[in-house]
C-alpha cells in the first residue's frame, strides 16, 4: 500500500514536470501554430546551465536561478535570430529546421560540456526523507518538485486567465489574425510567449537534473512525452495539457512499478521482465492513438477555430 | 518541365550514372570504402523515395517512416536468427509484415490530419521501437547481430560488396520506376488530386482515403524493402534504426532533394550522408555545421535541392 502511494506520488510529480515543458510546447503551438522539435533541447539546455551554474557558484538556489534566466535569453534569442522566420511556414518546414536546431544543439553540448553526462548533487537539506504520513517516507527535492511545479502551475492559471497578457495570449489562440489587426504588437507577444516556454523547458530540464543524470540526447524522449500530452489534452489547451500530464505521468510510472509483478503472473519471470519497460513506455502511445482515433481534436480542446 | 534537358533532368541523370559507375571507380582506385558508403546511400534514398511517395504526391507527412525500415530488418534478422536463411522466405515476410503494419497504422492514422497525422504516425512508431527493444529473445535494446546475410542459391551472393552494391542499386531504380509509374497511372492522378483538393476529390466520387491507403501501404512495403537490404549491409538490426531521429532523417533527405519530385530524395540522400561523412571527417562536431544548415536550407532554398534546379531556368 505504501509502494502504491509513492509510486503515485513519483507519477504525480513526473506529471508535473511533463506538464511544465508542455505547457511551453502547447502555448507555442497553440498561438504561434509552430511545431518547436528544438523545446526539448531548451529542457536539456536548462539542466546543463543548472549544472554548470551550481558548481560555479557553490549556491544550489542561486545556480538555478542564473540558469532559468540563461534559458530565458536562449530562448529568447533563438526565437529573434531563427524561428521567427518560420511562423506561417509549413509545419513540415518547422520541423525540419527545428530538427536541424536539435542537431545543433547536442554538438554544441558535446563540444562544451563533453560527451560524458554531468551531475547536479543536490544540497543536504534537500536529500533527507519526509515523513508525509505515518510510516511513509518521501524525499525532500521530489516533494519539492511538486510544490514547485504547482505553484508555477498557479502562476500560470493566473496570468493566461487574469492579466492582460494573458488575455492577449487566450486571444492569440483563438484568433492570430484578429488581434494583429485590433493593433496589438503580435510579434513582442510572440517572443514574449517564446521566451515563457522556453524558461517552463527550462525549469523542468534543471529539476529533472538531479534526478537523472544531465546527458546529451535527454530532451528528446521526454519531447515526445510532452507531445503526446499537447495532443491528448488538445493543442492550445493549458488546462487540456495539466490534466494530460498529469494522467500521462502516473500511467507510465505505475506502468513501470506494477506491470513487471502483473505480467509475471501470466508470463514466465525473465520474459516479464523484459517485456514489462516496453509495455509499459508503450502505453502512453496506445493511449495517444486511442485518443486520436476517438477523438482528434484532444480531450480538453482549447477553442473552436 | 517544357524540355527533357533542364538542369534537373541532368542532374538526375549525371547521379544515376555516377551511381552505376561507382563500383568501377572503386576497383580501379582501391578505394572500398566508397563503395560502403555509397551502398548505405543507395539504401536510405530507396527509404526517401518511397517516403516521398507518402509525403510529395499523397501528402501524408509521416513522421514514423523509420518504422519499416527497423521492421523489414527484423524480419530478416528474426527468420535468421531462427534458422531460416533463404532471401525467398525472408524478403517476401519483410515487405508483407511491412505492408501490414501499414495497413493498420495508415487505417487508423488517416482518420486525422495536418500535425495530428504527424503525431499519431510518430506515436506508431515509436510503440514499434519498445516493441522492438522488450524483444528479449531478439537482442532487445542491444540489437540482433546477423551472423549470415540472406541467401539466394546462386542466383547472387550478398557477401560479395559489389554484387550487393548491385542489388541495392537494382532495387532502388526499380522501387524510383514503380514509384513514377503509380505516380502517372490513374491511380496516382487520384492521390494527388486529392492532396491537392480533398473536398474537390470526394465530390466528384472518388474514396479519398481508400486511395491514401493504397498509397500508405505501397510506400511502407518498399521502405520495408530498404529495411531488409539495411539489415543485410549491416549485419545487424536494432530498436535505434526506428528511433523518431531516425524518421527525422528521412524526412530531412526528402525535403533536402525536393519533396515531390521523382529524383530528389535519391539527390537528398546523397547529398545529406555525404555531407555527413565529409564533416565528420573534418570535425566530429559535423552536426554543429548539418544543423544550421538545415535551418537555412528551410529558410531560402524552398522545394530543396531539385526546386533550386528548377528556378534556375527561370532566372
Amino acid at each position: 500500500m505504501f509502494l502504491v502511494i509513492e509510486q503515485l506520488l513519483n507519477g504525480l510529480q513526473f506529471g508535473l514536470l511533463l506538464f511544465l515543458l508542455a505547457a511551453g510546447l502547447t502555448l507555442v503551438f497553440g498561438i504561434m501554430d509552430f511545431v518547436n522539435l528544438a523545446h526539448g533541447s531548451l529542457y536539456m539546455m536548462g539542466a546543463y546551465f543548472a549544472a554548470t551554474f551550481v558548481a560555479w557558484t557553490g549556491s544550489f538556489v542561486l545556480g538555478i536561478v542564473l540558469a532559468l534566466g540563461a534559458t530565458l535569453l536562449l530562448g529568447i534569442a533563438l526565437e529573434f535570430v531563427a524561428l521567427r522566420h518560420l511562423y506561417g511556414r509549413d509545419h513540415l518546414d518547422q520541423v525540419l529546421a527545428t530538427f536541424g536546431l536539435i542537431l545543433f544543439f547536442n554538438d554544441a553540448v558535446r563540444l562544451i560540456w563533453g560527451p560524458a553526462g554531468l551531475a547536479l548533487p543536490l544540497p543536504a537539506w534537500l536529500t533527507v526523507p519526509v515523513q508525509i504520513i505515518p510510516g511513509v517516507f518521501y524525499p525532500a527535492y521530489r516533494l519539492m518538485i511538486i510544490a514547485v511545479a504547482l505553484i508555477v502551475a498557479a502562476l500560470l492559471y493566473v496570468v493566461v486567465m487574469r492579466t492582460r497578457i494573458g488575455m492577449l495570449i487566450r486571444a492569440g489562440a483563438s484568433n492570430r489574425e484578429m488581434i494583429g489587426a485590433l493593433g496589438i504588437n503580435i510579434k513582442l507577444l510572440f517572443t514574449l510567449v517564446f521566451g515563457l516556454g522556453a524558461a517552463l523547458a527550462g525549469l523542468a530540464g534543471l529539476m529533472q537534473a538531479p534526478i537523472l543524470t544531465v546527458q546529451i540526447g535527454m530532451g528528446e524522449n521526454i519531447l515526445i512525452l510532452a507531445f503526446v500530452i499537447i495532443v491528448i489534452g488538445g493543442i492550445g489547451s493549458i488546462r487540456g495539457a495539466f490534466l494530460a500530464a498529469i494522467f500521462v505521468g502516473i500511467i507510465d510510472t505505475m506502468g513501470r512499478a506494477f506491470l513487471p509483478d502483473l505480467l509475471r503472473m501470466v508470463l514466465s519471470s525473465s520474459a516479464a521482465s523484459t517485456a514489462a519497460p516496453a509495455l509499459s513506455s508503450m502505453l502512453i502511445y496506445l493511449l495517444m492513438a486511442i485518443v486520436l482515433v476517438v477523438r482528434p481534436e484532444g480531450l480538453f480542446p482549447a477553442a473552436k477555430r | 518541365m517544357t524540355s527533357a534537358l533542364n538542369a534537373r533532368n541532368i542532374v538526375a541523370a549525371i547521379a544515376a550514372a555516377g551511381l552505376l559507375l561507382l563500383p568501377l571507380y572503386s576497383a580501379l582506385s582501391g578505394n572500398i570504402f566508397i563503395l560502403t558508403l555509397f551502398t548505405r546511400i543507395v539504401i536510405f534514398a530507396l527509404a526517401a523515395a518511397s517516403l516521398n511517395l507518402m509525403m510529395g504526391y499523397g501528402g501524408m507527412m509521416s513522421f514514423g517512416h523509420a518504422a519499416y525500415l527497423g521492421i523489414g530488418g527484423y524480419a530478416v534478422g528474426i527468420l535468421a536468427a531462427e534458422g531460416i536463411g533463404s532471401g525467398f522466405i525472408q524478403w517476401p515476410v519483410a515487405l508483407i509484415v511491412s505492408a501490414l503494419f501499414a495497413l493498420v497504422i495508415g487505417a487508423l492514422s488517416l482518420r486525422t490530419r495536418g500535425v495530428y497525422f504527424i503525431m499519431i504516425t510518430l506515436a506508431f512508431a515509436q510503440m514499434a521501437y519498445y516493441i522492438a527493444s522488450g524483444m528479449s529473445r531478439y537482442g532487445g535494446d542491444d540489437g540482433l547481430t546477423i551472423y549470415k546475410r540472406s541467401d539466394f542459391g546462386g542466383l547472387i551472393n550478398l557477401s560479395n560488396r559489389v554484387q550487393f552494391y548491385y542489388l541495392c542499386l537494382g532495387c532502388l531504380f526499380g522501387g524510383l520506376y514503380l514509384i513514377w509509374r503509380i505516380v502517372n497511372s490513374r491511380f496516382g492522378m487520384v492521390v494527388r488530386g486529392v492532396r491537392s483538393n480533398e473536398q474537390r476529390m470526394q465530390a466528384i466520387g472518388f474514396h479519398a482515403n481508400r486511395y491514401r491507403l493504397v498509397c500508405f501501404v505501397i510506400a511502407g512495403t518498399i521502405c520495408g524493402l530498404a529495411g531488409a537490404l539495411l539489415a543485410n549491409n549491416t549485419d545487424f538490426v536494432s530498436p535505434a534504426v526506428m528511433y523518431w531521429t531516425r524518421s527525422g532523417d528521412l524526412m530531412v533527405m526528402v525535403i533536402l532533394g525536393g519533396m515531390g519530385s521523382l529524383f530528389g530524395p535519391v539527390i537528398g540522400a546523397i547529398v545529406y550522408l555525404v555531407l555527413e561523412e565529409l564533416l565528420s571527417r573534418f570535425t566530429e562536431y559535423w552536426a554543429l555545421i548539418m544543423g544550421p544548415l538545415l535551418l537555412l536550407i528551410v529558410l531560402f532554398a524552398r522545394g530543396g535541392i531539385m526546386g533550386l534546379l528548377g528556378r534556375m531556368r527561370r532566372g
